[in-house]
Parts: structure tokens; C-alpha cells; sequence
């Protein structure tokens, strides 16, 4: 009962992984493309607690100033706003072709 | 520097709350619902930023991801037709698979964070934690100082980056290019 | 219950620190429930100030019956809201519907963790005071694209979509003027800070104001500011989304009774919360006019009895419209409520040139000022301007915002840099 009520950095990654899991569970088995978009969007988040965490345990280590897990959240999130953007633009586009929002539908290629 | 107020409560209500609105993301049928499940588990997120004292990615998160990605989430969910969609069937057919894989992961992630090595586990506490008086003037100085600033490349690649994504959404979504 | 009274004591003797710098919860609730009450009274002055105001700039009278001058009104205008039926549109997303409101009520109201109305009277101090501001506000927008969206009807969805089109273009002008604010915080000694109270202590640091700075760059960062933050309330002339004329109310038109009350609430709280912005940055936040041509005790003096002459100022006018109500016996009520009222205000004035009391409201007086000069501004675009056209509004937002925004940041940061190398030579070739 003690371990769990010291949060310490391993209580930050456990729920890092639970929230990775959730979002490949919400990639690997829905059909809508707004959902699975916004579960890569989880996947995302979670790497980034997982990062913060690992920066604080560093500061505990080299000091004030090993902020590197925080600039690399940073960098992280400019990125995922990238490819949200990118990712509903191809998004509009087909959905312009074909009327329909289901990612096992997206099969013209398919021989 | 001021002890930190009730941590272990609030750490589980944020953790629950980030839990629930991320299983509310993956099973609601409409897509706004979803969306408004992923707001509260990205301000929940930016509420734990703030507990592993760093307010600055606190903030980017606010901004950015649920004060930005968010409204765009929510335009194009508004201007594609969801209605249609919301009376199909919601999971694929190999949903199955998917959870036998995710399930395999989250083995793999019990059998690292209770690996112990010698009596000794992954992750020690490390030793005494610095307060967040002034967080933002040193993350500037990584990123932009002559001297100590390791991240200048990728500060300047990242706003390439952008350049390149504000033009291939705008060309994606035009009607003729 | 001793030692929760020595808690309680243990920040009265505090004079350095806000109560959440401090860690002291009580004294943090504390100010939070003032801050609720005070940004509550405020909004409903705002309100009867808006009708009357907006009346007279169009020759005529405005609210008279309901109160003496029509004081009353909002009072009676909240009773009607609260008794109103609460409808929902048939078709409308349940869910979404309640909680659209309430997104917009939350960020409007969270902003003001950190507005400071002196150098210890905030709720808190962040390090990342600004940061925290511009993007708690920017979560209005997803209540509004909710509430349009839930009302499932046309004009309350394009309504919701053009006036977060037009927030979001907005907010990126915003965000560059305050860019270049904050970079006229690092010149001087101190250091370059994002927290509200290190930018009003910069300015009295470098003693100027920061609208008055490296002249005419910090005007016309404070005009694009003062531009983007009326776009970004959807106020005159920027409410085309919100027009009656236009689009029946746009995205609150479904909205009625008590949950639209808490759309105007939120509306005229974020008023407040960018102006507050505004005068933080640009306008010295509690500091009083003058600091460095007018110094010494004596000033300091004549300029902390402004407090109590405003509300003596105000008891005279109640009293002169008292003088002035027709002698009519129907009216004897009015008279004796408006006479009363003045005398509560003259007593609110005299209680405020007890030397104790005045040293402690000065700031916060200067501030409540300067914002409540910023909310005349309001009212007064309102009356005046014409509305823009919804293609004229973005074309003002991205062609002529943007670019001055970024050439003004750009200018500043090479005068700044000019004006700190200079310091620096100076500083050598005296030493």
C-alpha cells in the first residue's frame, strides 16, 4: 500500500504503456478514419508522458537543467500537429472521391 | 521550495480520468463524443505534466494539441457527413487479432517494469527533485543559447517541417490543385 | 484546530509571495472566491453599463423603469433567464448540448488563476503565466464548435464555424504582439519571464511602460493586440457570427434561458481576461500613471487618494440624479433607492482614504481602472463601427495582421538587441 501511494517514475510509465495500449487497440480494430487518427493521437501522448517521467528521474540525477525528455515532448507534440494536419488533408480527399469514412473500404488498389 | 499538495490523490484521479476518456475514445460510435473523450484525456495529461513539474509542456500541450489539433479534429469531423457512418459497423473484422496483438504488448510491458535485476529494480527513485520557478528560461537556453543549445538543428528542422505540412494539407485538401 | 489557525495566520505575515506561490490552500480559496465574486458583480455592471452607455451614444435613455436610471435591470434581466424554459431541440446530441456551455464557462473563467492585481494580490504566479492565459482561452473555441454542432440546425452550425475561423485566425495576431511584449522583457537586468507578475515587474524595472517602449513599436504592437483581442471576444464590429441581424444569434440560438445566461457570462468574462492581458502587458498592470516624471512621497500620496475620489465622484452623481427625479409620489421609492445607493458608494469612498485600507487597494484600483477603460473601449466600438463582412474580417485577420505582427517582431527583437549591445559598450568604455 506504501509503493502505491509514493508516486514515484514507475507509476508515470505504467500508465504511459496502459495509454499506448489503449491507443493501438483503438488503431488495430476500429474502421472509422477519425478514430483511428485520434488513437495514433493517444499512442503520441503516451510516448510523451513516458519522456516527461524519464526527464524528472534525469533531474533527480544531473541536476536542474537535464530538461532534454521535456524538449524532446516539445518537439514531439510540433510533430504530431504536422501530421494531424497532413493526415485529415488526405482524409478530406478521399472521403471527396469515394463518400465513405471506413479505412477497409479504402481498397482500389487491391488486385 | 513548496512540497507538493496531496500527490497521490491527484496523480490517481488524473490517471483515471486519462484512462476512462481514452477507452470512451476507442468504443464511442460518434465521432464527437470521441473527440470530446480526447480533449479531457489531453488536459488530464497536461494536469500530470504540471505534477512532473514542467509547466512549459504544460502549456504547449493546452495550446497546441487541445487548443489546436483538437478544433481541427472537430472541423473536419463536421464537414465530412458522420452520420451515415454512425450506423455501420464500428469494429473490423480482424478485431480479434488486434487485441490478441495488443494484449501480447502489454505482456511484453509487464515483463520489463517488474524485471529485477540482483534485488535491484529498472528504475530507482532518483534523489532530490527541483521546484519549476524557472523551467521555461532553461528549456530556452537548450534550445536557443550559443553555447549550450543542443537542440538549435532540430528547432530550425521542426519549423521546416511545418512549412512542409501547412503545404501538403492545403494541396490534400483543395478541390483542384 | 489551533494549528489551523496558525495556518491561516502563518500568510498574513507574507509579504512577497501570491497564496499559490505560497502553498497556503485557505488563502487560495479564498482569493479564488473573491475573484469569482468580483468578476461576477463586474459582469453585471458591464451589462447595464453596455445598455446605458451604448443609449446615450445613440441620443436616446435606455433602461429607466426598472430601477432608479434602470440600476435594477440586470437583476431583473438574470430573474427572467433563471425562470425561462429550458429547451432542447429535438434532434440535438443531448451530451454535447449541456456540455458545450460549459467548455466555454470553464475556460473564460480558469484564466483568471493568474491575472495580477498587484505584486502578491493574484490567485497564483505560473512560470508560465502568459502561456497559460492565451491557451486556456483558446479552449472557448471548442465549446463554441460544440454548441454550434449540438443544435443540430443551419444557423447555429455556421454560425459555430465561422466564428471559430474567425477566433483561431485571430489568435495567431495575438499571439505575435504578445511575442514581442515578452521580448521586451529581457532587456534590462532582470531576464526575460513568461509570468504576469515578472512582465508588470519588468516594466517597472525598466521604467517605462511597454506600450511607450522603443516608440512607435510598442503602440502598434498594442494596436494589433487591441484589433485581434476584439476579433477574438466576437465583439463589434467583429460579431458577425453573432449578429441578430445576420444569422439569428448564430451559434447560441438554440441556446435559451439559463444556458444562454452562461454564454453572455463567458463572453464578458473573456472580455475582462484579454483585457487584463492587454493592460499587463502594455498598460504597466498596477502601476499607477506617471512613475518616473512625477515621483517622490507626495505623489505617491495625491495618487493613492484616487480610489476614494472615484467613489466619491460616483455618490455626487447619485446624489445629482436624486436632485433631479421628477417629484412625482409614484417615484418617492426610486428616490429614497437612488439617494441610498449613493450614500453606500460615499461611504465605499470614505472607508477607502483610511491609510491602512488605501496602501492595500491602490494597485488593485489601478488595474480594475485601466481594464474598465478597456470595456468603455468595448462598448464604444460598439457603438460606432459598422460590421465587417465575414471575406473583409479574414482578409483583416491574415493580409494585414499577420505581416505587421511579424515585422514587428522582427523589428523589435533587432532594436532590442541593438539597444542591449549599446548598454554593453557603454558599460565597458565607463568602467
Amino acid at each position: 500500500m506504501h509503493a502505491m501511494l509514493d508516486i514515484s517514475t514507475l507509476h508515470y510509465l505504467v500508465l504511459g504503456a496502459a495509454l499506448f495500449l489503449l491507443g493501438v487497440i483503438g488503431v488495430l480494430t476500429r474502421r472509422n478514419v477519425v478514430i483511428v487518427l485520434m488513437s495514433i493521437e493517444l499512442i503520441l501522448n503516451a510516448v510523451n508522458l513516458n519522456l516527461v517521467a524519464f526527464s524528472r528521474y534525469w533531474q533527480g540525477i544531473h541536476g536542474p537543467s537535464a530538461l532534454h525528455g521535456q524538449v524532446f515532448a516539445i518537439f514531439v507534440i510540433t510533430d504530431a500537429a504536422a501530421e494531424a494536419a497532413v493526415g485529415l488533408g488526405i482524409l478530406i480527399a478521399f472521403f471527396r472521391n469515394k463518400e465513405t469514412v471506413n479505412v477497409d473500404e479504402v481498397n482500389l488498389l487491391k488486385w | 521550495m513548496n512540497p507538493p499538495v496531496a500527490t497521490p490523490f491527484f496523480f490517481y484521479l488524473l490517471a483515471a480520468t486519462m484512462i476512462i476518456g481514452g477507452i470512451l475514445v476507442i468504443t464511442r460510435k460518434n465521432a464527437v463524443h470521441s473527440a470530446l473523450a480526447l480533449i479531457t484525456t489531453l488536459l488530464a495529461q497536461a494536469g500530470l505534466y504540471l505534477m512532473l513539474y514542467a509547466p512549459f509542456v504544460a502549456g504547449v500541450q493546452i495550446i497546441l494539441y487541445a487548443g489546436g489539433i483538437m478544433v481541427l479534429f472537430l472541423f473536419v469531423i463536421m464537414l465530412i457527413s458522420i452520420e451515415r457512418a454512425q450506423k455501420e459497423r464500428q469494429f473490423n473484422k480482424q478485431w480479434l487479432i488486434g487485441i490478441v496483438a495488443a494484449a501480447a504488448l502489454g505482456g511484453l510491458f509487464i515483463a520489463v517494469y517488474t524485471t529485477t535485476t540482483k534485488g535491484r529494480v529498472l528504475f530507482p527513485e532518483g534523489r532530490m527533485s527541483y521546484g519549476e520557478s524557472d523551467n521555461t528560461q532553461r528549456i530556452a537556453t537548450l534550445l536557443f543559447d550559443l553555447h549550450s543549445g543542443t537542440y538549435m538543428f532540430a528547432f530550425e528542422i521542426a519549423s521546416l517541417l511545418l512549412l512542409v505540412a501547412i503545404i501538403g494539407a492545403v494541396v490534400m485538401a483543395k478541390k483542384r490543385i | 484546530m489551533h494549528e489551523f489557525i496558525q495556518y491561516i495566520l502563518s500568510y498574513l505575515g507574507n509579504e512577497t509571495q501570491t497564496p499559490g506561490a505560497a502553498g497556503n490552500i485557505f488563502w487560495a480559496t479564498v482569493y479564488i472566491l473573491l475573484v469569482f465574486v468580483g468578476l461576477s458583480v463586474a459582469v453585471i455592471c458591464m451589462n447595464w453599463l453596455e445598455r446605458k452607455i451604448l443609449a446615450h451614444m445613440q441620443v436616446r435613455l435606455g433602461p429607466m423603469r426598472v430601477g432608479p436610471h434602470g440600476l435594477l435591470q440586470p437583476i431583473a434581466d438574470a430573474l427572467k433567464l433563471l425562470l425561462k424554459e429550458d429547451i432542447i431541440p429535438a434532434e440535438a446530441d443531448a451530451i454535447v448540448f449541456w456540455v458545450a456551455p460549459f467548455i466555454v464557462v470553464l475556460a473564460a473563467f480558469t484564466v483568471f488563476v493568474v491575472v495580477p492585481f498587484g505584486p502578491t494580490h493574484a490567485i497564483t504566479d505560473m512560470n508560465i503565466g502568459i502561456l497559460f492565459m492565451l491557451g486556456v482561452s483558446s479552449l472557448s473555441v471548442l465549446g463554441i464548435v460544440t454548441a454550434g454542432w449540438a443544435s443540430n440546425s443551419h444557423y447555429p452550425l455556421i454560425g459555430a464555424l465561422r466564428s471559430s475561423a474567425q477566433m483561431v485566425s485571430y489568435e495567431v495576431a495575438m499571439g505575435l504582439a504578445v511575442v514581442t511584449a515578452i521580448m521586451m522583457t529581457s532587456l534590462g537586468t532582470e531576464g526575460g519571464t513568461l509570468s504576469m507578475i515578472g512582465i508588470v515587474q519588468a516594466q517597472q524595472a525598466q521604467g517605462v511602460w511597454f506600450i511607450f517602449k522603443f516608440f512607435p513599436l510598442g503602440l502598434i504592437a498594442f494596436a494589433i493586440f487591441a484589433i485581434a483581442m476584439v476579433a477574438e471576444t466576437n465583439r463589434a464590429p467583429f460579431d458577425l457570427p453573432e449578429a441578430e441581424s445576420e444569422l439569428t444569434a448564430g451559434f447560441h440560438t438554440e441556446y435559451s434561458g439559463f444556458r444562454w445566461s452562461l454564454f453572455f457570462l463567458a463572453e464578458y468574462s473573456a472580455m475582462i481576461a484579454v483585457s487584463s492581458i492587454a493592460v499587463t502587458l502594455w498598460l504597466g498592470g498596477w502601476l499607477r500613471p506617471f512613475p518616473n516624471t512625477l515621483t517622490g512621497p507626495t505623489w505617491d500620496l495625491v495618487f493613492s487618494l484616487f480610489p476614494g475620489i472615484t467613489f466619491l465622484f460616483l455618490a455626487a452623481m447619485c446624489f445629482y440624479s436624486t436632485a433631479r427625479m421628477p417629484k412625482h409620489p409614484l417615484f418617492r421609492i426610486q428616490t429614497i433607492g437612488l439617494a441610498g445607493f449613493g450614500v453606500v458608494l460615499a461611504g465605499i469612498g470614505l472607508i477607502l482614504f483610511i491609510p491602512g485600507v488605501r496602501v492595500r487597494i491602490v494597485d488593485i484600483f489601478w488595474f480594475s481602472a485601466k481594464v474598465a477603460g478597456f470595456m468603455y473601449l468595448y462598448i464604444w466600438y460598439r457603438g460606432t463601427f459598422p460590421r465587417y463582412r465575414f471575406d473583409q474580417l479574414m482578409k483583416v485577420g491574415w493580409k494585414i495582421l499577420l505581416p505587421t505582427g511579424l515585422t514587428l517582431m522582427i523589428l523589435t527583437a533587432v532594436v532590442g538587441m541593438r539597444a542591449e549591445l549599446w548598454a554593453q559598450v557603454q558599460e565597458v568604455l565607463h568602467r
